[in-house]
């Protein structure tokens, strides 16, 4: 192993991560709290989501610090997943206009 | 793999040159000890499970015909007569990301050598992983009391149950055997059976700490928040 010593970082990082984390957490419960409603809502709701993942994934996790043939084998991965969500969400919205065609609610 | 080659193998080379010599040299692939990148593939697969379960709660979401409850409303606490929203499921966040906090200097510890500490930050997660669990039996209890279940409840679509027994369920097993992962690893590292050896194993239990912390984002974001 060319690191034997692993992932060594100053503990500051941590605790820095720690407390923005603990901010976005309570933005997003903000969100809630003050009832924003509407593509304001969700669009909130969807930055603070991925700056949480990010931050977690990329320090936490120490991914930011790994090579790249890791991040390859823990990203390319998830289109898969894009693309179900895709194909799910289509699904979703013609299943819900049988529903309404065909039962009337 | 502990063939001579690997030994004398290096890993400087950055970016995409790095990545084909890796692959392509004789040595094995990954930079990391064989548990590190088993964990990895566990993870990943793992996240496929929790998106396949997201996925299917967007499905059953969108194609409703009855009015989805408000999760603002149905996870409200009463604090001094007065309703919060979410307040309990806020409450579970933060001590979630508190011990996932924990988590990482543990593993910071552990790689310096400071073995008393790693143990006490792997029982203070393990600690604050246990009230998650705690805080989410009471929240299942008070939702099934006013009368949740898989097949119905009493302020609209019938799939937010199912949906919310399933995720949250899964999520709360994770948590469950990640406690007892993390108090196991503890006594093993306080006991000094790694003693002379790499305490990659602190990392390994810590990534999949952080995944359970990770999976919890997605949870609040799309089924609480949403």
């Amino acid at each position: 192993m060319s690191e034997t010593a692993g992932q060594q970082h100053p503990i500051g990082i941590y605790l820095k991560i720690w407390l923005l984390l603990f901010v976005f957490s309570a933005f997003s419960y903000a969100v809630d709290y003050f009832q924003l409603q509407g593509s304001l809502r969700w669009t909130l709701i969807l930055i603070f989501m991925f700056l949480k993942a990010g931050l977690i994934v990329s320090i936490f996790m120490h991914v930011q610090w790994e090579r790249l043939s890791l991040k390859y084998v823990l990203f390319l991965p998830l289109f898969a997943i894009a693309v179900l969500i895709t194909f799910m969400a289509i699904e979703g919205d013609y299943t819900y206009f049988t529903r309404l065609f065909f039962f009337g609610r | 793999m502990t063939s001579e080659t690997d030994k004398s193998a290096t890993y400087t080379e950055p970016g995409v040159a790095g990545l084909v010599s890796d692959w392509a040299a004789d040595k094995q692939t990954f930079d990391m000890p064989w548990g590190k990148i088993m964990m990895w593939i566990f993870l990943l697969s793992d996240t496929f499970i929790f998106s396949i379960f997201l996925t299917s709660y967007m499905n059953v979401r969108i194609s409703a015909t009855d009015p989805w409850p408000n999760a603002s409303e149905v996870f409200a606490l009463q604090i001094f007569g007065e309703y919060v929203p979410l307040l309990l499921i806020a409450i579970m966040t933060f001590i979630l990301i508190t011990s996932s906090g924990t988590m990482a200097m543990a593993v910071n510890y552990a790689y310096r050598g400071d073995i008393k500490k790693t143990v006490w930050l792997i029982v203070a997660t393990a600690l604050f992983g246990a009230s998650f669990v705690g805080m989410q039996a009471f929240e299942w209890s008070k939702l099934i009391e006013e009368g949740v279940r898989p097949w119905g409840n009493p302020w609209g679509a019938s799939q937010f149950g199912s949906a919310f027994f399933m995720i949250t369920g899964f999520h709360g097993l994770h948590v469950t055997a990640g406690v007892i992962y993390l108090l196991w690893t503890a006594r093993r590292v306080g006991s000094g059976y790694y003693e002379g050896k790499d305490l990659a194993i602190v990392e390994i239990a810590g990534l999949y700490w952080h995944f359970v912390d990770l999976v919890w984002v997605f949870i609040f974001a799309f089924f609480y928040l949403w």
